[in-house]
């Protein structure tokens, strides 16, 4: 399985290695570097790398590719989940996944490398688990432990391992219990230029926060679960009770976690809560291009649309963009060609618009690609799919919980495509035609 | 001083980063003056690693510690620490946990350096492997099997073989991890480890059967039969594994089912044919001649089923790992399901698209249909990193049709002016092999792609040409107009790859351009010199077609082009020259093969076809990293074709002990059914029939044995429950099965007669039991049981009454479902407990039950669902513990509510304050689910009111109420009074109070306070006046109690006591028990 593990930053350095079986220099590591050398961006690095005696898998987050040596056959999913389980593990301990934040840290990373693999095999993996066998550091435990030269190691032996439930760690005590659920929409949408929807889509999950004292027994349901088309759960869930009546029926972690992912299609018909009118063009022989962009609501349920950001890449020819925004601030990196527009709230009355002239290359030929214009933004109180929770029971405690649940809608992958569909495409004539010129 | 101090911790600490800044200042406040300097020194001494040692030389654990974590970090930037090995290795003893560990991982890593010292440790982990507690044995077999020095070999090999009999399944789960690390070491131990991992697979916990078969499929892979015995129960568990083995055991269990089933697609698959579009399984023509229909084996069936909710597992690995089974082993009408799956996965991390991808383009050349709907899951979008792009658009291109082909047509188009010239290469081609594939748009794409040629961007130009070039050959003839347009891009394009298309293109059709041809060469004769080898070797290609076929102009330019050739630098080139020269100039000598030259070169050449990269990719097991990569990785298992006949079934049937029975009729539709925990609450109303555990076991297992000795029943029955519709010959199996012999049972801990129903009910009660109940599961399973509850209905009736019967008697509690238990059918979850195990043996003698008096308050020191089904509650039974007279005894009852059996239930790892003892009660080795024990131990508390705290299973705290630390003792009412006289002063304590309103006369107060207090009443002249005494259990000290009593209420309370504390104590506790 996984035989050891290379920390790379982005300037190339190796900051951290480990190993599980007999160390692999790291010299190994320059078969990657020579990957990245040949991908122009740093996310086009192939995931798997075989060189002569590895193979190397590697995941690349927070700008820290994780490098996994192997030496055999393994499914390669199996890896890269388990890199990003550890990625997901660090950020739980420090709050950040940086290189600062490891190398501070390097003790704590390097104690949970270990309990987390045995012998390149996953051995513990749940975060509950985990925090037993070491705890988080915090600021007040270092200054303590320094003083009193008390350790983060646990005391407490791993008791939830040997558990049914190895998710929750034992003897959990609050003196507040309480448990609140978000309930996070992300729409994933292309649109063409005239507005029309090519594809929409919703990715829903549901994150917990759950602190309640004991070993709570919760069930979660819903008012309209149908909605909800393809779903993962979090191993606490019981599958069969969702398959028989649709409730979510768990003893939950201690913490944080994600006690659902699920998807709303797009067969089903998905509300676009914004609209974008735009209009980027460039006159052939001219060096100005104009721009001019407003967005505006559209179906959210009269909730406000916040934390509005429009980015853009503009096509290379654009040396500047003279814009004036009707509201926000707005950006334009004559490096990277990137226009991001910080826009903020929409306010229905007064559609915000961002309009003026980008400055050509001089000499330059009319630029053939459009940009496609990307958008973020916020809904607060409101999943769009129309998801309800109904009801959150507590079974097996006595004591009565605090129970908070909150929606929020989110832009994904939200894009505003330059064309309209459907395209005149491929048409005969105007081929033709051109063939007859070359005549 | 202090100033210049913290001047030189700064300079120290901008001079090396190695070092904390809080602990420095730390080091500063707490050592302060003159040794927080001695102290820095020592840190930062030019030997940069002797301080270290002198560190951990101290016998201070924070210095350790430090000097620990220092090391680690060295190895953590890949500096060398090896030096340091002797001072490391000398602390592995070291009290601090975290010191402990730090150390191990120390000498995991430098062991294998250092072999002579890394011995040195060895006797301290083989004294952990003895140690009582499960968690230390485990840590202890686990560092020192992954301390690679040969030389210990025979000791891991015995620490192994150990371990894996252990009775904690996490210390055998460890074992199972070992095997690797040990064979690796040493690849002749294989024989031996093979035996122990054969143990281990019969293991029927969860938490083994992960790492058990990882070790499988590391060391003996190739040894399929030892999975035989093992096939139904690794199905079971499955669910419940944790993730990372699930991914294990689905891979093996696909190799292992290819090699033990016969291919569902045998003949069932054509009627999808139609719906799966272009599906072609070779396989499926070849058999058609066979008629006999094919009957899935119901263990294969077992299998799909039991595989099919991890579809929704969180994790990508086994998303994937159950999609490839399916692919690989699922009838066709049924791999539909992973689809949606797999397009989930889509929207995970860039990394894990990426490898579904990949599947997903292998699984769409097959199974074109499986996808189609999800089409738009593929489309692209401008934020995807270029390689994810790429193969969505492969994907893209194998779902397209007739139907669909205009819609990812307009999407290509769209892809095109992107600003990602890779991709848009890539699109270009996607666009070439739609128009390969799909006649009815070859035309729209021919002159979608003429249209690029006028495109500004050169590269995509090229890639245009160089498809438009495949496209041609299909049909030349028609396309003459476009050759005209290529040969005028010569001009222009100066991407060789585009340039010798355009070449090759003009040569091969250069009778439908025969003006531009010549041209064309004569241009490229004058740029020779310049142009990349292959387009220099289409010229050369170019020019002998045109001799061949218009000598008369171009005979001078073609002997022109091959004299610069043969000066080439490129061997290539002066060979291909040479070879030309020969074959196409007629000379003399010219051999044979020169009036052949014009069928050589101008030949028809057949049009090639553009097809996936990903074709055929599949021989390879999906999801695996030889897919992945299209090779061969070490290590891989070939996926074995599926067998001509089915190999004999029978090996999976497993030898008729209880426990495997349950699992083998169990199975199924439950394994569905509950994910998680869901028997702990199932596990409330679980009943079981008494009379299982409660039997005299060894005769019963013994005789189980014989009794069902026909296994291929077993195996009948387990695939009839799910089967229901077929077979009715099994149930006449059944019959002829119930007929057999029934053992004999005695119930002796019951002490009820063996009779001849209670037999029969026995006998039963176990495929019924197997097929557990959990109400509260809602299952359906109900009905799917009905069928065979029907057959069996004449006994039933019988059996439901003895049931009845024999479990109120057992508990009350469940007694309310009792009604349902007869025809609700108790499933397992876990396969494997066994409920007979030799346990029984020492089962009777727990299950002695004394009594408790309803007067007794019972704790709860394990609630049901914390102990996972395990619930215990104590009370003090207020009776002399015989063995020894000083300690108080506590007597327990344990209910296992779970679904599943305890076992080996005692106390270990007992944390006591100084002076307390704890006499435990013997170990009760097997406590069936349902069922309740009672055991009584002694706790001498040093009589205090500490807790005394233990692990049963989970760690529990007893902590007595100061009355249940004294027993009572016999006083008359002067020798009462003398002790009375003795105890004055500090020794006695008086409250005033007033009584409750119901407890003023007596009785009352006398029940009252004997309640409170463990305390026999003193005779008493007056009726003002209450007494009682007792005395210590542990130091014997008296104990007076008195209760006056006045008007209306009042009452004064008097406490005599040596032990000042307990005398506070009870009087608070009996003023509680008097005023309320």
């Amino acid at each position: 399985m996984i035989h050891s593990l290379f920390l790379i930053n982005a300037s190339g350095d190796i900051f951290l290695e480990k190993h599980w079986k007999s160390v692999v220099s790291r010299s190994v590591c320059d078969y990657f570097f020579e990957a990245q050398e040949r991908a122009t961006e740093p996310e086009n690095v192939p995931p798997v790398i075989p060189t002569p005696h590895h193979y190397l898998i590697s995941v690349l987050r927070h700008h820290i590719y994780f490098v996994a040596v192997i030496q055999s056959e393994v499914p390669p999913l199996f890896v890269i989940e388990f890199l990003h389980r550890v990625v997901d593990t660090f950020q739980d301990y420090f709050g950040v996944c940086t290189e600062a934040a490891i190398k501070d840290n390097v003790v704590v990373v390097y104690e949970l490398l270990e309990e987390m693999l045995d012998n390149g095999f996953p051995l513990a993996t749940e975060s509950n688990i985990l925090k037993e066998l070491i705890k988080p550091p915090t600021i007040l435990r270092t200054m303590v432990n320094t003083i009193t030269g008390s350790t983060n190691v646990g005391e407490q032996l791993p008791t939830g391992q040997l558990s049914v439930v190895p998710w929750r760690r034992t003897g959990v005590k609050y003196t507040n219990n309480e448990a609140y659920f978000d309930v996070v929409e992300e729409i994933d949408a292309i649109i063409d230029k005239s507005g029309s929807t090519i594809t929409a889509e919703i990715q829903g999950v549901i994150d917990a926060c759950v602190k309640l004292t004991g070993m709570p027994d919760l069930t979660l349901s819903f008012m309209n679960p149908r909605l909800l088309d393809d779903v993962s759960f979090h191993p606490c869930v019981r599958f069969k009770r969702w398959e028989a009546e649709r409730i979510l029926s768990f003893i939950p972690p201690d913490g944080n976690f994600r006690l659902l992912s699920y998807h709303v299609s797009s067969q089903n018909l998905v509300a676009i809560p914004v609209y974008v009118k735009h209009n980027i063009t460039f006159r052939e022989g001219s060096s100005q291009g104009r721009f001019d962009l407003t967005l505006g609501p559209k179906q959210t349920m009269g909730k406000a649309v916040e934390s509005v950001l429009v980015s853009s890449q503009l096509p290379r020819g654009v040396l500047n963009a003279n814009l004036n925004p009707s509201q926000g601030t707005y950006t334009f990196d004559p490096v990277t060609k990137l226009l991001t527009w910080d826009v903020g709230k929409i306010n229905p009355q007064k559609l915000p618009s961002l309009k003026g002239t980008m400055s050509l290359q001089a000499g330059a030929s009319k630029p053939d690609e459009n940009p496609t214009i990307n958008i973020q933004f916020k809904i607060q109180q409101m999943a769009i799919s129309g998801l309800k929770v109904n009801r959150l029971d507590m079974y097996g405690e006595k004591y009565k919980p605090f129970k908070g649940i909150k929606y929020m809608t989110k832009a994904g992958k939200f894009q505003i495509c330059p064309y309209n569909t459907p395209f005149t495409g491929f048409s005969l004539t105007v081929l033709t035609n051109q063939i007859h010129v070359f005549r | 001083m202090t100033i210049a101090l913290q001047s030189y911790v700064y300079i120290f600490w901008s001079s090396t980063n190695m070092i904390n800044y809080n602990l420095l200042l730390v080091a500063f406040w707490v050592f302060g003056g003159f040794h927080a300097v001695k102290y820095i020194f020592i840190m930062f001494s030019s030997h940069r690693h002797d301080d270290l040692k002198e560190m951990l030389d101290s016998n201070k654990d924070s210095l350790k510690l430090e000097a620990m974590k220092r090391i680690v970090a060295m190895i953590a930037r890949g500096k060398n620490a090896s030096d340091l090995f002797p001072a490391v290795v000398k602390n592995v003893a070291c009290k601090n946990i975290e010191v402990k560990k730090l150390v191990y991982v120390y000498l995991v890593r430098y062991a294998e350096e250092q072999q002579d010292l890394a011995l040195l440790s060895i006797s301290t982990f083989q004294r952990g492997l003895k140690d009582p507690n499960q968690l230390i044995r485990a840590s202890a077999l686990r560092v020192l099997s992954s301390i690679r020095v040969t030389i210990i070999v025979p000791i891991m090999m015995l620490a192994i073989k150990e371990a894996a009999s252990d009775m904690s399944p996490y210390v055998r789960k460890t074992a199972a991890h070992a095997i690797p690390k040990l064979y690796s070491l040493d690849p002749e131990q294989k024989d031996q480890l093979i035996e122990v991992i054969e143990k281990l697979l019969a293991d029927k916990t969860t938490l083994v059967a992960g790492s058990v078969v990882m070790a499988f499929e590391e060391v003996c892979p190739e040894r399929i039969d030892l999975i035989h015995k093992n096939y139904r129960k690794l199905c079971n568990l499955l669910i419940d594994v944790e993730e990372w083995g699930q991914v294990v055991i689905i891979n093996m269990l696909t190799r292992y089912a290819r090699t033990q089933f016969l291919n569902p697609n045998i003949n069932g698959g054509s009627g999808d044919k139609t719906f799966y579009g272009s599906d072609e399984d070779e396989d499926e023509d070849e058999e058609e001649k066979e008629k006999k229909p094919y009957v899935m084996d119901p263990d294969h069936r077992l299998l799909l089923r039991n595989t099919k909710p991890l579809l929704q597992s969180r994790n990508a690995a086994v998303v994937m790992a159950v999609a490839q089974l399916y692919f690989h082993l699922a009838p066709k009408a049924e791999v539909g399901v992973i689809a949606k799956a797999l397009v989930r996965l889509l929207r995970s991390h860039s990394e894990v698209q990426y490898v579904v991808l990949q599947n997903v383009a292998t699984m769409s050349i097959k199974r074109r249909g499986m996808f189609e709907p999800y089409l738009k899951s593929f489309y692209i979008r401008s934020t995807d990193p270029t390689q994810i792009k790429v193969l969505k658009l492969e994907v893209l291109t194998n779902l397209a049709n007739e139907t669909n082909i205009s819609t990812i047509l307009r999407e290509f188009q769209t892809y095109i002016k992107s600003m990602d010239k890779d991709f848009v290469a890539a699109t270009i081609q996607a666009i070439g092999r739609c128009a390969t594939n799909i006649s009815e748009v070859r035309d729209t794409c021919l002159n979608g792609l003429v249209q690029l040629l006028s495109n500004r961007d050169e590269l995509v130009v090229a890639e245009s040409v160089v498809v438009i070039k495949k496209l041609l050959q299909m049909q030349p003839e028609k396309h003459s107009d476009i050759i005209k347009h290529m040969a005028k891009l010569t001009d222009n394009i100066q991407v060789p790859m585009a340039r010798a298309s355009i070449l090759w293109l003009i040569g091969e059709y250069c009778e439908h351009v025969p003006k531009i041809a010549p041209d064309v060469l004569r241009k490229m004769a004058k740029s020779f010199t310049n142009e990349e080898d292959i387009v220099k070797l289409q010229i050369i290609n170019l020019a002998a077609k045109l001799y061949l076929t218009n000598s008369k102009q171009t005979k001078l330019l073609t002997q022109y082009v091959l004299n610069l050739a043969k000066y080439d630098q490129n061997y290539d080139i002066r060979d291909r020259a040479r070879f030309i020269r020969q074959l196409i100039v007629p000379t003399e000598k010219s051999g044979a093969l020169s009036k052949y030259a014009k069928k050589l070169f101008l030949a028809l050449k057949p049009a090639p076809v553009l097809e996936s990269p990903f074709k055929d990719r599949d021989h390879f097991q999906l999801g695996s990293l030889s897919h992945l990569l299209n090779a061969k990785a070490g290590g891989y298992q070939e996926l074995p074709d599926w067998p001509e006949a089915a190999p004999d079934p029978s090996v999976r049937n497993v030898e008729v002990k209880e426990s495997v029975r349950a699992v083998g009729t169990v199975t199924h539709r439950d394994t569905g059914a509950l994910w998680g925990p869901q028997r702990m609450e199932g596990s409330e109303s679980c009943s079981f029939p008494r009379s299982d555990s409660a039997s005299g076991s060894e005769s019963s297992s013994g005789s189980e044995e014989s009794g069902s000795g026909s296994e291929s029943e077993e195996s009948k029955e387990a695939s009839e429950s799910e089967e229901e519709e077929e077979e009715e010959e099994e149930e006449q199996k059944k019959k002829k099965k119930k007929d057999l012999k029934k053992p004999k049972i005695k119930f002796d801990s019951l002490g009820e007669s063996s009779e001849e129903e209670e037999r029969k009910h026995q006998r039963k009660s176990k495929p019924r039991k197997s097929e557990s109940e959990s109400e509260s599961d809602e299952d359906e399973e109900s009905e799917s049981e009905s069928s065979q509850s029907e057959s069996e209905d004449s006994e039933s009736e019988a059996e439901v009454k003895k049931k009845k019967k024999v479990q109120t008697r057992v508990n009350y509690r469940e007694s309310a479902q009792q009604q349902g238990a007869s025809k609700t059918i108790i499933r397992f979850k876990k396969a494997g407990f066994s409920f007979l195990s030799n346990a029984h043996r020492s089962l009777g003698v727990f299950l002695q039950t004394i009594a408790p008096s309803s007067a007794l308050k019972s704790y709860e020191l394990l609630h049901r669902i914390t102990g996972e089904g395990l619930s215990v509650e104590y009370c003090f039974s207020r009776q002399p513990f015989s063995p020894d007279a000083n300690m108080v005894a506590v007597q327990m009852q344990f209910t296992n509510s779970a679904s599943s059996d305890t076992k080996n239930l005692h106390i270990e790892d007992v944390k006591l304050q100084s002076g307390m003892r704890v006499k435990e009660f013997p170990e009760i080795e097997l406590l069936p689910a349902g069922e309740t024990a009672t055991a009584v131990m002694g706790i001498d508390f040093c009589d205090s009111t500490q807790a005394a705290n233990f692990q049963l299973k989970f760690f529990v705290s007893i902590q007595p109420p100061v009355g249940e630390l004294m027993r009572p003792v016999f006083l008359t009412e002067n020798e009462f009074k003398k002790e009375q006289g003795q105890l004055m002063g500090m020794n006695e304590i008086t409250e005033k109070l007033t009584l409750d309103v119901k407890c003023r006369n007596e009785h009352a107060i006398v029940q009252r306070v004997t309640t409170a207090a463990n305390l026999s009443r003193v005779p008493c002249g007056s009726d003002k006046e209450c007494r009682f005494a007792g005395r210590t259990v542990t130091s014997g000290s008296l104990v007076l109690v008195t209760v006056a009593t006045k008007e209306e209420g009042a009452a004064q309370l008097t406490v005599n006591c040596e032990k000042m504390v307990i005398g506070t104590m009870l009087v608070k506790d009996i003023l509680q028990a008097l005023t309320q």
